[in-house]
């Protein structure tokens, strides 16, 4: 009887698992399915590198939005990461670590607050900000770029502090032995020994920033053409799906996914980089 | 005993919060000669010893009382800089802890703090260091490579080296030989006997036959007091104290 109830238990546990998995795997495929015929069709080259991007008249060229999704990308990156990771040194070696135990959980719930309240702020605040002091339509790169580098703060900020609660206490206090200070302890010997962690979340960050939406749809003022400066409006990947996909048909929809093509791509690149990096760590020490 | 005395605790109590660690501790250390502290887990030799870089002040909730003199200056009084103190008082470590850099930037790490950065001025450093720890024929032709891939007691003796590097005159050592195999073991001994010439050493050790083989004055500690301390050949023949006598003959707890 108790054997019997026992395999139910895995039978029901796996199929759940798998249900899980599959619907992944699913999602995948679908996309992959919908996406490639146009690239094939268009030929890969001409759908990323050229600039027309108008459906109605057939044209499905993305690379004004690979642009934009770089820029705002890296911008947030220049913000975010400097900022995270200074954030995660100043808890981990200069505060008593009851600072440490308490902020670090309050800036991980930070990520759980809502893009769109997020992207509000930047649209009320941020925008006119810019449009006042350095010109241009305030809803912009730099606004997206902005916003999305406070967003990835506690991603970098969270595994960035890990890395470095990682490294063991010996280096530290051997480096202060021989008298360095304390920052010296930190940038000669403390990052090198935390690097790969601290690399790692960046590059979780970018993948984060690449893939936001909501927030950047509604700062980044959604100009489908080449930006030439970060105060130009720009259009995201994402945000070109989100805006597209109710009225998209035929080919146009077909344009959509291939997007979302373009984007599973990079994510999976970065998150596997990240990945390997994050082992390779482990391995080593 | 009418050496230079090097070293002077005077008094010294430290508590971590409610709990005294070290009690009323007073002891004489003598210029260029080895000091072993001795004693079971717990017993304080470990903080007596970290008292003299100050690395206690690394720990939150410490406070001292009495004095530590070296040279005749109390390092606990105003206006002591703690890194300048650090640099003339160098640290070997329980575990080897190379920096995780190559074995040149290991080396070179204590001059680099120090502001020293130029490869010219550097290297010949590092060879003169790599040399004093009896290391040099081994790592030359290795100085880029990770430090962490030389097997332990050559980790220990980089860790010496890089002392070594920034020429202080006091080197303590925290059961540096706990983590190496008996003929490592007697490798950094006969190292200390050779550094002894030039610097002044205290060693906190687990290993009384250490303790009997290579220091000059060593030192008993039980529960963070000093219980007895003098020269080694005396002490380890003719203790004075009862409980002396009951941790050498192994008698203790």
């Amino acid at each position: 009887m108790k054997a019997r109830a026992e395999k139910l238990a895995q039978r029901i546990l796996l199929v759940i698992a798998l249900s899980a998995i599959s619907s992944l795997i699913l999602i995948a495929l679908f996309i992959f399915k919908e996406g490639t015929p146009i690239m094939v069709k268009m030929g890969l080259r001409r759908f990323l590198f050229s600039s027309e991007w108008e459906p109605q008249a057939g044209l499905f060229g993305i690379y004004p939005m690979i642009v934009a999704s770089l820029w705002v990308t890296l911008g947030a990156m220049l913000i975010g990461a400097p900022l995270g990771i200074a954030g995660a040194i100043f808890l981990n070696e200069f505060v008593p670590k009851t600072v440490l135990r308490i902020v670090k959980p309050a800036i991980e719930l930070l990520a759980g607050i809502p893009s769109v309240v997020y992207g509000f702020i930047g649209v009320m605040v941020l925008a006119p900000l810019i449009r006042n002091h350095l010109g241009g339509p305030g809803l912009s790169i730099l606004a997206a770029a902005v916003i999305l580098g406070v967003m990835i703060l506690p991603t970098v900020i969270s595994i960035s502090t890990d890395a470095i609660g990682a490294v063991p206490n010996s280096y530290r206090e051997g480096a202060l032995a021989l008298g360095a200070t304390r920052w010296q302890a930190v940038h000669m010997v403390i990052l090198k020994a935390a690097r790969s962690g601290i690399i790692a979340s960046i590059i979780l960050a970018m993948g984060r920033a690449i893939g936001e939406t909501m927030a950047v749809i509604m700062v980044a003022g959604n100009t489908v053409k080449l930006p030439h400066s970060v105060l130009n409006s720009a259009r995201t990947l994402t945000a070109t799906i989100a805006f597209e996909m109710a009225s998209a048909t035929g080919r146009h929809r077909e344009a959509l996914f291939a997007i979302g093509v373009v984007l599973f791509v990079i994510i999976m690149l970065l998150n596997s980089f990240a990945t390997v990096i994050l082992r390779g760590r482990t391995t080593r020490a | 005993m009418s050496l230079n005395a090097k070293i002077r605790f005077v008094q010294l109590s430290l508590f971590y919060g409610a709990f005294a660690a070290l009690k009323r501790v007073s002891m004489t250390m003598a210029e260029r000669h080895i000091t072993a502290l001795i004693g079971p887990s717990g017993c304080g030799k470990s903080t007596l010893l970290r008292t003299l870089n100050r690395m206690n002040d690394l720990i939150s909730g410490v406070r001292i009382t009495g004095q530590v003199l070296v040279d005749g200056k109390n390092i606990y009084g105003p206006g002591t800089d703690v890194t300048e103190l650090r640099k003339r008082i160098g640290m070997v470590f329980q575990r080897p802890n190379p920096f995780p850099l190559s074995v040149r930037d290991n080396v070179a790490f204590g001059l680099r703090v120090a502001g020293l950065t130029s490869r010219s001025d550097v290297a010949p450093i590092i060879e003169r260091s790599l040399r004093a720890a009896w290391l040099w024929d081994q790592v030359k032709d290795r100085l880029e490579q990770p430090a962490l891939d030389l097997p332990l007691d050559q980790q220990q003796r980089l860790c010496i080296a890089r002392l070594l590097a920034v020429e202080p005159d006091i080197i303590l050592m925290d059961e540096p030989c706990s983590a190496l195999d008996p003929i490592a073991t007697g490798k950094v001994e006969e190292l200390m006997l050779e550094l002894k010439k030039q610097y002044t050493i205290v060693i906190v050790t687990h290993n009384m036959q250490q303790a009997a083989r290579i220091s000059d004055v060593t030192g008993y500690m039980l529960l963070g007091d000093m219980i007895e301390c003098g020269e080694t050949a005396v002490l380890f023949t003719n203790p004075q104290d009862r409980r002396t006598q009951d941790y050498l003959s192994g008698r203790y707890g």
